[in-house]
């Protein structure tokens, strides 16, 4: 325990934690400004920690501690433009922040004035924004999960009660019985948040009416999909809400222990779980005799290898005991039997998130917003060849039109858009005939994909669908923890039959064999990896089969990706011999003929490493 | 601290202690051991094995099972190349190419003078900046090939 945590106060009774508050909001106010920068990884990797530390020692040396309050908070979802800087309660956003900067834009705060140059401008045009509200991006947003993200210290406790944070828990202890909170959470239509889309309410249930001595709360905090990656920044930024999501899930099946379970990749969602845990109990908010009413719920954190079929609930459970992560067959479920046996709950990070909202503003509220079967919104990472990338929350139902251009801001470089795959390893991907598709759980299932944890990567037309299928049947050979033989043996086949396409192997009958095992993998496999595994084929095969036909008959890459069938190639028109190419070759395959004369590309020593491509900024370097 | 003014046994005892011997913690206490000597040496596992009284094939068994471990001594340098979704349809994979070409190594491999480890990692969560590398636990967004020359140079 910090020493920090030691001074922080316990709060007996649910009036004691209303008075907290409103001393919290009291002092706060006392502060005119609050400068927030955003400490997520994206703008960390940018040079965040820099700029955050810049305004500290700037209001500082300015003696302005009592005006302005500096806060350094978690991703906002706007990676792409980080660091980010946000002046509240104006909410004036400045994008790309550099230490340069500081100056200026304390100079500006105190007296309402903006820094023009910093502002986001909308791509294309002159036009600048200043609030962060009308920021394209932001816009068709819904943040009612992830927008407390970019307002609270993620490590001070106090920030989140101060913006109402462990009100539903207090109402749920004092004016709540099991039965009620479950029944709420029924009511609101919450559907898990990690992939499979199951009614959160009827899994609580069961584990609440299932008969075992002890039983347990677990969050999913594994995120092994790749390109998503909104729990690690809800567990990173307001790690307060999933907390007390845990406790309220616990007190409605009657749990007293829980775990987080943490991919070990994640180092600070670690070190904001363990501080929030530290400080909850301090504060009673978690542990014993929780704010006065005698319920006991302790939480422990657990870090998980990074294997992606951990995430799978009876892997996890699995791993969480000190065991290898191999899942086992569910004809006994994990609400029933769980860990250590025992009934238990799995939840994901986004899933508990949403809980204390739904008790607080009431199930009707809650599924007022959203489609017929799927409510509320859902956090997205918005990621691959868009301009915008970054997470954003959106209501159910928005259309991945809206999604892709009104959000993210179209394509980039004036590309043309090919395809969006959602759902993570076991989704698939869509084709732009399906962008007025509102997206749910349930429409996306209908088109051949899935919500999964809710990535959602944008290709464009230098992505090649037979790659793309490709790389995911290899990234889940990797993963398969090999215990039945349709997965074990079936991805590899799989992977050999599409590694053959794509190095001009490919067979007629290639495609009717991939179908047949994709079949058998669906049925076939005992876990959501394998069975999910076809996925991304049969996906891939329904919207873009002339590719593959395309690689197959005339051994060719429309897209221009697959090593083997294509060659680089210099267009002499648009080559003044700036010799960039001849630099970066690493094969010296590239070479010069004089002054304003086109290069030379030998083919023969060429490794299509790609790399005059990617140099050559005149478009003289094609694929083909 | 390192290797020089601890023994394994040291490091082994004081990681055990703090999870009071549970065997429950197994993945844990690994990563721990990883964590302050780079990889899990043999004499480790075998204490380990003794010390939370399980056989020393579980022990292998869960430290082969999660790629995060690593049986073999690592470079002073971790360079961790993102293989996931969304750095692919950004170019991790020539990304990838160009830093095994410049430092003669596979992925996995460590170089003979102990400077680098490479390895690929399926996802590092922070896809918005793919293809990003990370570089002794820095995160290196939209990395292309010709900036990988100059994130090997600032490998001092
Ligand atoms: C191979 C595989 C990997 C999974 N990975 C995750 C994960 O990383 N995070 C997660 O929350 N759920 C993951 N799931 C889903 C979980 O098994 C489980 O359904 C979920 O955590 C339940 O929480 P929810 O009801 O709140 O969605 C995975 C499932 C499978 C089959
Ligand atoms: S489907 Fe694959 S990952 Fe799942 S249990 Fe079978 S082999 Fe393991
Ligand atoms: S693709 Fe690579 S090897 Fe081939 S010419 Fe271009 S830079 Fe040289
Ligand atoms: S980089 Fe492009 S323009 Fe320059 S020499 Fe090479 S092909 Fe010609
Ligand atoms: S990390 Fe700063 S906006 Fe995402
Ligand atoms: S896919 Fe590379 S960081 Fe997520």
């Amino acid at each position: 325990m910090d020493i920090e945590e030691k001074t922080l106060k316990r709060l007996n009774s649910p009036q004691e934690l209303e008075a907290l508050r409103q001393e919290l909001q009291r002092a706060s106010s006392a502060k005119s400004k609050t400068i927030t920068i955003c400490c997520g990884t994206g703008c960390l990797a940018y040079g965040g920690a820099k700029v955050a530390q810049g305004f500290k020692d700037e209001i500082k040396a300015r003696g302005l501690e009592n005006e302005i309050e500096v806060k350094t908070t978690g991703c906002h979802g706007f990676c792409e433009r980080g660091p980010l800087v946000v002046i509240r309660p104006e909410n004036v956003l400045y994008q790309r922040v550099k230490p340069t900067d500081i100056g200026e834009i304390v100079d500006t705060v105190k007296d309402g004035n903006i820094v023009d140059r910093l502002l986001y401008t909308i791509p294309g045009t002159k036009t600048k924004v200043a609030h962060e509200h009308d920021v394209p991006f932001y816009k068709k947003q819904m943040r009612l999960v992830f927008g407390a993200n970019g307002y609270i210290d993620p490590t001070s406790i106090e920030d989140y009660i101060g913006c109402g944070g462990y009100t539903a828990l207090a109402k749920t202890l004092y004016s709540m019985t099991p039965d009620e909170v479950i029944s709420e959470v029924k009511k609101s239509g919450l559907r898990g948040r990690g992939g499979g889309g199951f009614a959160t309410g009827a899994k609580w249930q069961s584990t609440q009416e299932a008969h075992g001595d002890t039983k347990y709360v677990i969050c999913n905090c594994d995120e092994g999909d790749p390109g998503a990656f909104m729990d690690r920044s809800l567990m990173e930024g307001n790690p307060h809400a999933i907390l007390e999501g845990m406790v309220i899930a616990a007190f409605a099946v009657g749990a007293h222990e829980g775990y987080i379970y943490i991919r070990n990749e994640y180092p600070v969602a670690v070190k904001h779980a363990e501080r929030a845990i530290a400080q909850a109990e301090a504060m009673g908010l978690l542990g014993r005799n929780i704010l006065g009413s005698g319920f006991d719920f302790t939480v422990k954190i657990n870090r998980g290898g990074g294997a992606f079929v951990c995430g799978e609930s009876t892997a996890l459970m699995a791993s969480l005991e000190g065991r290898v992560g191999e899942p086992r067959a569910k004809y006994i479920h994990t609400s029933e039997r769980g860990l250590w046996d025992q009934p238990t709950v799995l939840n994901n990070v986004e899933t508990l998130a949403n809980v204390p909202l739904i008790i607080n503003k009431g199930s009707q509220w809650y599924s007022g917003i959203g489609t017929a079967n799927s409510k509320g919104t859902k956090i997205f990472s918005l990621v691959g060849k868009v301009n915008n990338t970054g997470l954003i929350e959106v209501p159910m139902g928005i259309t991945l039109r809206e999604i892709i251009y009104d959000i993210g801001g179209g394509i980039p470089k004036n590309k043309k858009f090919k395809a969006i795959q959602t759902g993570g390893p076991s989704g698939g991907c869509l084709p732009e005939s399906r962008l007025d598709m509102p997206v749910d759980f349930d429409e996306l299932t209908r088109a051949g994909s899935m919500m999964g944890s809710g990535a959602m990567i944008v290709m464009d037309e230098d992505n090649c669908m037979v790659d793309i299928a490709r790389y995911f049947l290899s990234f889940l050979e990797g993963e398969s923890c090999g215990k039945c033989v349709p997965c074990r043996e079936g991805l590899k086949r799989m992977r050999q039959i599409l590694d053959r396409i794509i190095s001009g192997r490919g067979e007629d009958g290639d495609i009717e064999l991939l179908e047949d095992l994709s079949e058998t993998l669906t049925w076939g496999a005992l876990c959501g990896l394998g069975s999910g595994a076809a996925n991304p084929i049969m996906s891939t095969l329904r919207y873009f089969r002339d590719e593959y036909e395309s690689h197959i008959r005339e051994k060719r890459c429309p897209a221009g990706v697959c090593k083997p069938l294509i060659t680089y190639n210099i267009v002499e028109a648009n080559c003044p011999n700036c010799t960039l190419c001849i630099k970066a070759c690493p094969a010296g395959a590239i070479t010069g003929r004089g002054k304003k004369v086109p290069v030379v590309l030998d083919q023969s020593k060429c490794t299509k490493c790609g790399a005059c491509f990617d140099v050559c900024r005149l478009n003289a370097v094609e694929v083909r | 601290m390192t290797l020089d003014t601890k023994s394994f046994a040291e490091v082994v005892n004081t990681i055990l202690a703090k999870y009071e011997n549970d065997a429950a913690m197994l993945v844990g206490i690994l990563q721990d051991i990883q964590s302050e000597l780079n990889y899990l040496p043999r004499e480790c596992l075998v204490m380990v094995s003794e010390g939370l009284d399980i056989p020393l094939s579980r022990v292998y068994s869960v430290s082969t099972f999660f790629k995060a471990f690593s049986l073999k001594p690592r470079g002073r340098h971790s360079l961790h190349v993102c293989m996931g979704t969304a750095c692919h349809v950004r170019g991790a994979e020539k990304v990838l190419d160009k830093l095994q070409t410049e430092l003669c190594l596979c992925a996995g491999e460590t170089s003979p003078d102990m400077k680098f480890t490479l390895e690929t990692v399926n996802c590092v969560g922070a896809c918005a900046l793919g293809p990003v590398v990370v570089v002794d636990g820095e995160y290196a967004g939209q990395v292309t090939t010709d900036k990988v020359k100059s994130i090997l140079e600032g490998c001092k």
